[in-house]
C-alpha cells in the first residue's frame, strides 16, 4: 500500500470520529510565514516530502500565487497527526493575508473552529494580523499563537536571551489585549498563556518550534534554542523539537473539536430555532440529522468543473444526495463528495458532520450558500465582509469573437469570489469588474489570461465613489408616470452606528421586531423610525413613518425596489449611495392594483429619492487606505514627499534602530501606481503594506471635478442634475 | 393661439358645461378621447367616427384594454392612418400630446369608454391647466355591459378590482379585500383581469387569487369571455371556473354577492348553465 493510499484510509476512518477532528485555519500578516508553516506541517504529517517543504509552497498551488509569493485562494487540506498515541484528523484551511483578499479570509473563518495566529517575532503584531484576527474572533473562532522567525531575533538583531523573552511577552500581551477588546466574554477562556501551551515559538522555515509542554517532553528550552541558533545548528534543533509536532500538539490540545465548537458557535453563525430538528442536529454535530452545509468557496478544476468547498455542520453527505441551495431556491444533486489533500481531490463514499468537504455537482451554489436536505431550513447568516469593493476597471476581449467566453469566465470568477463584482455598463456596453484593491483585480485579470487563455484589454483602475448627503432634505413629492400614485420622501444622513450594526450583523431584518426596535433606538434612530424600518441595503436604510395607509403593505416591496435601485446608482454621478436614511412620510395610492404596479411605483420612488438627495447638499465619499511604510532612516524624506504628493496625511512615525515606520492615510484614488513610485523613491528599500480605512468625504473643492470625471467616463451629461430633472 | 385665449376666457366663465363638448364651431385645436366600445372596429359611435374624420391626427392606445380588431382593420373602417401610443407617450411624455392638442385637432382612440381606465384623467387635468380643450365621446364598457351579459342588477355591484400578475412572489391582496368589502354589503364584485404582458385568462386569475384566499372565495362566480362579441358565460363555484375553456380573451369575472335577486337567478339559469345549488342563495 502506498503512503498516500494509507493516509487516505486513515483519514476516512477519522472522519467518523468528530472528537478526533480539528478544523483550523492559519492567519497572519503578509510575509509572516503562514504558507511556509502550512507546508512544514503537511510535510511533518507525511503529506509531502520534507525536502520539498518550505520550498514548494504546497498550499500555494495556483501558479500565480507562487510567482507572487503570496497566497491568493484559501485551499483546504486534510492531514493526520498522532498525539498521545491517538490519531487525529486536522483539516487545514489556508487563508490569504493581503488586505485585498479580505473576503476570502472571512469566508474561511466560517468553516473552521480554531486558528493559529502567526506573528513575526521581529515585526510583532501588524495591522493585517489584527484585521484577520478580528474576523476570527467575531465568528467565535478560538485562537492559539505561533511566534515565528525567532531565528531572526538572534541572528539578525542579535538580541540577548532576556530581550528575546521581553519581545515574546510583548507579542503575547498585544494579542491578549486584542482578544479582550474584540471578544471580552471569551477572554478568560481564550487568553493566551505560555504555561498552558497555547503559545509556541519557532521558525517555520527552519522547521523547529518549542512550547512549555514540549520543553517538558524534550528538554529543549529557550536556553537550548538560544545556544543552537548561536551555533547556527537549526538542523539539530529541528530534529530534537520538530515544528509539526509542537504546533500540531498545540492545535489538538487547545483548539476545539467540532463537537465542542458547534455547541457554542452555532448560535453565532445561525439565527434559526436551536430547538428545531436541524438546530439540534447542528448543536450536536449529528451525522444522522438533516444535511446542513455552508459553502465557503468555489474552486474551478479543469476536469471536474466547479467544486464547492464547505463546512458540514450536520448530517452525512453521500454522492447522489439531493440538496436544496437555499439562497438560490434551487435543487442540485451532489455527484461526488471528497476532500482535499493539497491540490489533489480524493473522492470518498460519504462524509459525516464536522468535516470540510469538497462537492462536485452543486452548480447553483456560490461562496456563502447554505445547502440542506431540508427545504425550509433557515439559511446561515450571510458571511460578513469587512471590506467593500472600492476599485473598478473596464475589461474587454481583445478579439470581439471571444465576448461570449469572457462573459462566461467573468460569471465563474464572480461565483468563486463574492467580493468581486461584475457589472455591465449599459451606456457603453463595457464589462466592469470591481474589487477590493488594485492587486485584487490584477490577480483576477491575470487568471483570465492564464487559466482561461483569454486575451483581454483592461482600463487603468478607477476608484468607486459613494454618493451621500450632508443635511436633511425637504419633503419631496414623487409622482408615478400615471400621476395616480404619490410618494412623499425625506432623505437625511443615517447615524453611522445604525449602519455599522446592520453591516456587522448585529441587527438584521429577520430578527424579532421589538428587539430590532430597541437596538435601533440605542444606535440613535428615533422611536418612530426604529419601529418603521423596512429595509437595509448596502449601507442605507428605508423607514416608513406613515400611519394607516390602505394598500401600502402590498405596495411596500415595489417601493423598496425603487429604493434599492436608487441606492445602487445615485443621482450625482450614478455611483452607489452610502449612509442615507430614506423616510417615507406620506403616500397616496390608486385604489386598483394594476394602476400601482412596478412600472408606476418603482420610478416614482426612485425619482423622489433622487430629487430629495439633490436638495440635501449631496457629497461624494472616497475610499481611503492606511499605509505602513518601513524604510531606513535617511529615506524618510522621500517617503513623506511621496505621501504628501498623494493627498496623504502622516499619522504616526515610529522608529526602531535604524528603521522608521511611517503610518499614513491617503485616498485610494491617489495610491494607484504607488508600488512603482515608492520603489523608485527608496531604491527598493521600502517594505510597505496597506489596509482599507473606510470612506471619507471628498474635499468640497474637488467635488465638482471628481463628479465630472465620473460623468464623462460614463458618458453622462457634464452637469450635476437638478431636482427638477427628476420631478418635473 | 387666438382661439385658445378666447376659449380660456370661456372656461373661466362657465367651465363645466363647455369643457367636454364635441368640437365646437370655430375651435380648430383640442384633444378628443373617443371610446371604441367593446369588441371591434364597428362599435365606434357616429359622433366618434365624425371626430375621427375631422381630426388632424389620430392616435390609439391599447394598454388599458384591447379590441379583437387589429389596427389595420380600424384604419380601413375609419379611412384614416392611426398611430399607436405606448404607455409612456401618455404618461411620462404626455406633455407632447398636450402641446400638439394646443395646435391641432387630436383624437385619441381608447377601447371601451375612455375614462373608465382612470389613467387618462391625468391628461385631462394637465390639458385643463395648460388651457387646451378636451372632449370625450363615450361608448360602452364592460362596466355597463356586464349587466346585460349576466343579468345581474347594476345597482347591486360594489367596488371593481383588477386581478394583476404577481410581482416576484407578491400577489396583490386587493381583489380579495374588495370582494370581502362587497360581500359585507351583499354586493357583486366585477373582477377585471390584467392585460400585460398578456391578457390573463379566467383559470389563471383563479390560480393567482387562490394564493391569497382565506376561505372567502369558496362561493359562486360568473366567468365572462368576449363581452360585446360572441360572448360566453358560465356560472359556477369560483374555483370550478378553472375547469372551463373560455376561449379567446378578453375575460372577466363577477364574484357574486351573498344572495341573488330572483330575476338575477332566472337570467343566470337561462344563460349561464349554473349548478343546481345556485338556487339556495336566491333571496
Amino acid at each position: 500500500m502506498t503512503r498516500a493510499k494509507k493516509m487516505v484510509d486513515r483519514i476516512k476512518e477519522l472522519m467518523h470520529q468528530p472528537d478526533r477532528i480539528r478544523n483550523m485555519g492559519i492567519v497572519a500578516h503578509i510575509d509572516h510565514g503562514k504558507t511556509t508553516l502550512s507546508d512544514n506541517l503537511l510535510a511533518g504529517a507525511g503529506m509531502i516530502s520534507e525536502e520539498l517543504a518550505g520550498r514548494q509552497l504546497y498550499l500555494d498551488f495556483d501558479s500565480q500565487e507562487q510567482e507572487r509569493g503570496i497566497t491568493i485562494n484559501s485551499a483546504s487540506v486534510s492531514m493526520v497527526h498522532e498525539y498521545k498515541g491517538e490519531d487525529y484528523l486536522i483539516n487545514l484551511i489556508d487563508t490569504p493575508g493581503h488586505v485585498d483578499f479580505g473576503g476570502e479570509v472571512t469566508r474561511a473563518m466560517r468553516a473552521v473552529d480554531g486558528v493559529i495566529v502567526v506573528v513575526d517575532a521581529v515585526e510583532g503584531i501588524m495591522p493585517q494580523t489584527e484585521t484577520v484576527l478580528r474576523q476570527a474572533l467575531k465568528e467565535n473562532v478560538k485562537p492559539v499563537l505561533f511566534v515565528n522567525k525567532v531565528d531572526r531575533l538572534i541572528r539578525e538583531l542579535e538580541v540577548t536571551p532576556e530581550e528575546m523573552q521581553k519581545r515574546f511577552v510583548k507579542v503575547i500581551s498585544d494579542v491578549n489585549k486584542f482578544i479582550k477588546a474584540v471578544n471580552p466574554q471569551k477572554y478568560e477562556e481564550w487568553k493566551l498563556d505560555v504555561t498552558n501551551g497555547s503559545v509556541a515559538f519557532g521558525s517555520a522555515l527552519y522547521n523547529w518550534a518549542v512550547s512549555v509542554p514540549s520543553m517538558q517532553e524534550t528538554g529543549v528550552g529557550f536556553k537550548e534554542v538560544y545556544d543552537y541558533l548561536k551555533a547556527d545548528n537549526s538542523k539539530e534543533l529541528a530534529k530534537k523539537s520538530p515544528l509539526f509536532k509542537v504546533v500540531l500538539d498545540m492545535v489538538i490540545r487547545h483548539l476545539p473539536s467540532p463537537i465542542e465548537a458547534q455547541k457554542r458557535r452555532i448560535s453565532t453563525i445561525w439565527r434559526g430555532d436551536l430547538e428545531s430538528d436541524v438546530g439540534k442536529a447542528m448543536l450536536n454535530c449529528d451525522p444522522k440529522g438533516p444535511v446542513a452545509l455552508m459553502i465557503t468557496k468555489i474552486v474551478t478544476d479543469p476536469h471536474a468543473g466547479e467544486i464547492a468547498v464547505g463546512r458540514l455542520f450536520s448530517g452525512t453527505l453521500k454522492a447522489g444526495t439531493e440538496l436544496h441551495i437555499l439562497d438560490k431556491k434551487a435543487k442540485n444533486r451532489a455527484q461526488t463528495v471528497g476532500l482535499f489533500m493539497g491540490p489533489r481531490r480524493v473522492e470518498v463514499d460519504e462524509i459525516p458532520a464536522g468535516n470540510i468537504v469538497a462537492i462536485v455537482g452543486l452548480k447553483d451554489a456560490s461562496a456563502g450558500s447554505t445547502c440542506s436536505t431540508s427545504e425550509d431550513m433557515e439559511p446561515f447568516e450571510s458571511i460578513k465582509h469587512y471590506s467593500e469593493p472600492v476599485v473598478t476597471m473596464a475589461i474587454e476581449a481583445k478579439n470581439p469573437r471571444d465576448l461570449p467566453k469572457l462573459i462566461e469566465v467573468l460569471r465563474k470568477l464572480a461565483k468563486e469570489d463574492p467580493t468581486l463584482q461584475v457589472t455591465l455598463n449599459e451606456e457603453t456596453g463595457e464589462h466592469l469588474i470591481s474589487g477590493m484593491g488594485e492587486l485584487h483585480l490584477e490577480v483576477k485579470v491575470e487568471r483570465i489570461r492564464r487559466d482561461f487563455g483569454l486575451e483581454v484589454n483592461t482600463s487603468p483602475p478607477i476608484v468607486v465613489f459613494r454618493e451621500t448627503v450632508t443635511t436633511v432634505s425637504p419633503s419631496v413629492e414623487g409622482k408615478s408616470p400615471n400621476k395616480h400614485n404619490r410618494f412623499y420622501i425625506v432623505v437625511e444622513p443615517c447615524p453611522e452606528e445604525v449602519i455599522r450594526r446592520f453591516k456587522e450583523g448585529e441587527i438584521d431584518m429577520r430578527m424579532d421586531k421589538k428587539e430590532r426596535r430597541r437596538l435601533l433606538q440605542e444606535a440613535g434612530l428615533p422611536g418612530e423610525e426604529a419601529a418603521g424600518i423596512q429595509e437595509y441595503f448596502e449601507g442605507n436604510i428605508f423607514v416608513d413613518v406613515t400611519k394607516g395607509i390602505q394598500y401600502l403593505n402590498e405596495t411596500m416591496e415595489l417601493i423598496l425596489e425603487g429604493f434599492r435601485e436608487a441606492m445602487q446608482a445615485g443621482p450625482v454621478a450614478r455611483e452607489p449611495v452610502h449612509g442615507l436614511k430614506v423616510k417615507l412620510v406620506d403616500c397616496k395610492l390608486h385604489e386598483d392594483a394594476v394602476h400601482r404596479g412596478p412600472a408606476q411605483v418603482i420610478p416614482a420612488v426612485r425619482s423622489a429619492i433622487f430629487a430629495a438627495m439633490l436638495q440635501a447638499r449631496p457629497a461624494l465619499l472616497e475610499p481611503m487606505q492606511k499605509v505602513y511604510i518601513t524604510v531606513p532612516q535617511e529615506m524618510m524624506g522621500a517617503v513623506t514627499r511621496e505621501i504628501q504628493g498623494r493627498r496623504g496625511q502622516i499619522l504616526e512615525i515610529e522608529s526602531e534602530g535604524d528603521a522608521v515606520t511611517v503610518i499614513a492615510k491617503a485616498p485610494v484614488k491617489e495610491m494607484f501606481g504607488f508600488a512603482g513610485a515608492i520603489r523608485g523613491a527608496t531604491s527598493g528599500k521600502a517594505i510597505w503594506s496597506v489596509e482599507f480605512a473606510g470612506f471619507e468625504q471628498v474635499p468640497q473643492n474637488l467635488f465638482e471635478q471628481f463628479v465630472m470625471e465620473v460623468r464623462q467616463r460614463k458618458g453622462l451629461k457634464l452637469e450635476i442634475p437638478k431636482p427638477e430633472d427628476f420631478i418635473g | 393661439m387666438k382661439f385658445i385665449i378666447i376659449y380660456l376666457q370661456n372656461l373661466t366663465l362657465k367651465p363645466s358645461k363647455k369643457f367636454f363638448e364635441l368640437v365646437p364651431n370655430g375651435i380648430t385645436s383640442m384633444i378628443t378621447f373617443v371610446g371604441l366600445g367593446l369588441r371591434d372596429s364597428r362599435d365606434i359611435t357616429l359622433k366618434g367616427l365624425e371626430a375621427v374624420k375631422k381630426a388632424d391626427r389620430v392616435y390609439a392606445e391599447f394598454y388599458t384594454s384591447r379590441l379583437s380588431a387589429g389596427i389595420e382593420e380600424l384604419e380601413k373602417e375609419f379611412g384614416r392612418k392611426i398611430e399607436v401610443l405606448e404607455r409612456k407617450d401618455l404618461e411620462e411624455e404626455s406633455w407632447k400630446i398636450v402641446n400638439e392638442g394646443a395646435e391641432k385637432n387630436v383624437v385619441i382612440l381608447v377601447p371601451g369608454d375612455p375614462m373608465i381606465a382612470t389613467t387618462h384623467a391625468s391628461i385631462v387635468i394637465e390639458a385643463k391647466k395648460r388651457g387646451v380643450k378636451v372632449g370625450i365621446i363615450h361608448n360602452a364598457s364592460i362596466i355597463s355591459a356586464v349587466a346585460g351579459i349576466t343579468g345581474l342588477h347594476i345597482y347591486r355591484f360594489g367596488k371593481t378590482a383588477t386581478v394583476s400578475y404577481p410581482y416576484g412572489d407578491t400577489v396583490s391582496r386587493t381583489p380579495l379585500d374588495v370582494i370581502k368589502q362587497n360581500l359585507s354589503i351583499n354586493a357583486h364584485t366585477l373582477l377585471l383581469l390584467d392585460l400585460n404582458p398578456e391578457p390573463m385568462t379566467i383559470p389563471e386569475a383563479v390560480t393567482i387569487l387562490k394564493r391569497v384566499d382565506d376561505g372567502t372565495l369558496n362561493h359562486f362566480a360568473v366567468g365572462i369571455a368576449r363581452a360585446g362579441g360572441d360572448s360566453f358565460i358560465v356560472c359556477d363555484n369560483f374555483y370550478r371556473l378553472k375547469n372551463y375553456d373560455f376561449g379567446e380573451p378578453l375575460h372577466s369575472i363577477v364574484f357574486l354577492g351573498k344572495t341573488l335577486h330572483i330575476t338575477e337567478y332566472e337570467f343566470l339559469r337561462e344563460f349561464a348553465s349554473p349548478p343546481d345549488n345556485l338556487a339556495e342563495i336566491v333571496e
